[in-house]
């Protein structure tokens, strides 16, 4: 058990050195960056881009709330995702029974689907 | 332990080199390919056949001035490149490249660290990448990035489903989650898991496709309507940081369906010592035909994106995995 547990930390060390290296690859190339460049900012050009007008009104707009609705429903079949991974891992020791519960979870997840395609939640208008 | 410190951190290096130096020279692949199917000849002044175009535009852009308009939250704003850098390349810390070998009488393996939950780590690593692109949209206080990262959200989320339920098939088959053992079973072109799992084979192209923002599914950079998409206020090394984002999460997706559905580094031939040649031919393959899509395909429209998401790909995935689930039992 002790041993599973070591040899799992290490490998995950292996992943905390990569993720190491590729911040220092990004602080280096930013670093280089930030002593080579030039910096001559004026009002003009800080403005925010809009086709070279001066922008209209707020940038933080009002947008189309089915965004919103989307995010939503990605969160519900996200999870059943979730549920899926280790029940596929291990289908080949659960047999029948598994697959058996595994279609009537989906089933009711797929009928969620259903109840938002005929609601009318999946067109975009 | 200290000797598999050094020996991961040169393993690491090798990678993380090898790995920015495939994204410098998709970017000329890219242009090359895309050149040749449109009849032109493009890059060709810096170097021979323009080979050095990549150093001189990584040079270029080292150059330039950083502009940072007055609208931006700062810290977000400085945040969001490294924040849609770093994931893409982490993936790579788990993708088996080859198989082990002997070097100067030691045992090295093929991989920087053989996670047993492999797959898991790839997907959980790749949903992240959403994160950097819906800061950067937010925190530019651009109306054109604001609505290029919401777009992007959208699809990414809408297609994070599928792309999870597509390679379920695969583990209902392998049962397990490494990344190794998976490339251990495909010893031979016709234990390739694509035989197997041909429909989900073609959801996870899709699925990586819309995933990685490249066309047809480039809404969110749409150039023709949103400018820039989330990186119009971007500049000088901040925008090179999505750009080489962009092509390391091609690379990434092309090595994962590399190793899930073409057999990872097995081939005949080779040594054990350069099965990498192997899976770099496959991977280049792959790249290969990203960038034919790009010169072939035109854009979707948003509301055809979010309908061939939800109504075709997410219940053609379902019937997949259920339909799977049935012949493993068989």
């Amino acid at each position: 058990m002790i041993g599973n547990l070591a040899y799992d930390m290490s490998e995950y060390l292996a992943i905390l050195i990569f993720a190491a290296a590729g911040t220092g690859i990004v602080l280096i190339t930013f670093g280089i960056n930030w002593m080579v460049r030039p910096h001559h900012p004026y009002p003009a050009k800080n403005v925010n881009y809009e086709c070279a007008e001066e922008p209209v009104g707020n940038s933080w707009f009002k947008f189309n709330n089915r965004f919103y609705i989307f995010g939503l429903i990605f969160v519900v079949f996200d999870v059943e995702a979730v549920f899926l991974f280790p029940w596929a891992v291990a289908f080949g020791q659960l047999g029948l029974y598994a697959l058996i519960e595994m279609i009537i979870f989906i089933l009711i997840l797929m009928f969620g689907l259903y109840y938002a395609w005929k609601k009318g939640v999946l067109k975009w208008v | 332990m200290l000797e598999m410190i050094v020996a991961s951190s040169i393993k690491v290096i090798i990678v993380m080199l090898a790995v920015l130096t495939g994204c410098a020279y998709a970017t000329y692949m890219e242009r090359k390919v895309v050149a040749f199917m449109q009849h032109r000849i493009g890059p060709s002044y810096a170097g021979p056949y323009g080979l050095l175009q990549p150093i001189a535009d990584a040079i270029k852009m080292a150059f330039k001035e950083d502009v940072v308009p007055d609208k931006v939250e700062r810290i977000t704003y400085a945040l969001a490149p490294i924040a849609s850098f770093v994931p893409s390349l982490l993936v790579f810390a788990v993708v088996p490249f080859s198989a082990d070998f002997t070097l100067v009488g030691r045992q090295v393996t093929g991989v920087i660290s053989d996670l047993n939950i492999g797959i898991l780590f790839v997907f959980a690593i790749t949903s992240l990448g959403v994160y950097g692109i819906v800061l950067a949209g937010w925190s530019s206080g651009s109306k054109y990035s604001l609505m290029g990262g919401i777009r992007s959200s959208a699809q990414m989320i809408s297609y994070e489903i599928s792309y999870g339920l597509s390679i379920v098939g695969v583990i209902l088959i392998a049962n397990t989650l490494s990344l190794r053992q998976l490339v251990e079973q495909q010893d031979t072109i016709l234990h390739w898991y694509i035989w197997k799992q041909p429909l989900g084979f073609l959801l996870y192209l899709t699925c990586a496709i819309a995933e990685t923002n490249r066309l047809p599914f480039d809404l969110p950079e749409a150039e023709s309507e949103l400018v820039g998409g989330y990186h119009t206020e971007y500049s000088s090394f901040r925008f090179a940081m999505f750009f080489i984002g962009e092509y390391a999460n091609m690379i990434a997706v092309s090595c994962v369906g590399t190793t899930l559905f073409f057999g990872g580094w097995q081939g005949p031939f080779l040594p054990a010592g350069l099965s990498v040649i192997w899976f770099v031919i496959k991977v280049f393959c792959f790249m290969f035909f990203y960038i034919w899509l790009r010169a072939t395909f035109p854009r979707f429209r948003y509301d055809q994106l979010m309908n061939f998401g939800w109504k075709v790909l997410f219940p053609l995935a379902v019937v997949n995995l259920l339909v799977t689930g049935l012949i493993v039992l068989w």
